[in-house]
């Protein structure tokens, strides 16, 4: 049940693959739900070029452990993974990947959805944007659609 | 008769604090050390931080990398930390 911070692109498909085959045990469980969350060019009607994600390390890294230990305890799951980036990042880039693995897939879809909602809800991290404009702090009021 | 060396052992007493983001911006620093003298709350290690600064209302409190509200209280050692309300995901 990791939650890994990067500071460089991945590819969340081959976390998956890598993921299944060094923690989890085939035939063990019946539904696997990811999310992938990916940079947009575009926020409140303006053209991105990138993005800074500023975080606090220490207090980042044991969030979202402990909201991993929480959420496969809650849904009863297999196991489940976080990978949140920061750093710089650009447009078309996955920013997270939250995945749940379990039983049967009403588990997992809820709680795929859970540990997305409660880490943008409460995870230490802050995204800067770069426009034509100049760089402006996102604030929680222009990301909250769903 | 020699003295044996007089040894003097010194307990640092101090607080951590640590500002992120906007609040990092407007503060000025990213981080600062207070003298440990007496109990404080959150609040008041914000005052003494940034030299009375007022804190924003939406700012979030964290001591030792657990949320806490404005009243708790902070003890020698600990680390706090200030910042906006979250943006990630």
């Amino acid at each position: 049940m990791p939650a890994i911070l990067l500071d460089n692109i991945f590819n969340p498909w081959d976390e998956i693959q890598r993921h299944q085959a060094g923690h989890l045990q085939s035939g063990h469980y019946g539904a696997t739900a990811t999310f992938v969350g990916t940079m947009r060019d575009f926020n409140i009607s303006e053209s991105v070029s990138h993005m800074t994600l500023e975080h606090y390390p220490a207090m980042t890294q044991h969030y979202l452990d402990t909201l991993c230990t929480q959420c496969i305890e809650k849904y009863g799951l297999d196991d489940c993974l976080v990978i949140h980036r920061f750093g710089e990042i650009r447009p078309g880039e996955p920013i997270v990947l939250t995945a749940a693995w379990s039983g049967h897939r009403a588990q997992a879809f809820d709680a795929c959805r859970y540990l997305m909602e409660e880490l943008k809800a409460r995870a230490p991290f802050w995204k800067k944007e770069v426009t034509e404009e100049g760089e402006r702090w996102v604030h929680n009021d222009q990301q909250t659609e769903k | 008769m020699t003295q044996p060396p007089l040894i003097v052992k010194l307990v640092t007493m101090s607080i951590t604090i640590q500002f992120f983001a906007s609040l990092r911006e407007q503060v000025g620093k990213q981080q600062a050390t207070l003298p440990y003298e007496v109990p404080v709350d959150v609040s008041t290690v914000w005052t003494k931080s940034t030299d009375n600064m007022d804190m924003p209302d939406n700012t979030l409190c964290a001591i030792n990398m657990e949320y806490v509200n404005r009243d708790a209280m902070v003890s020698n050692g600990d680390e706090v930390a200030f910042f906006p309300p979250v943006t990630g995901g």
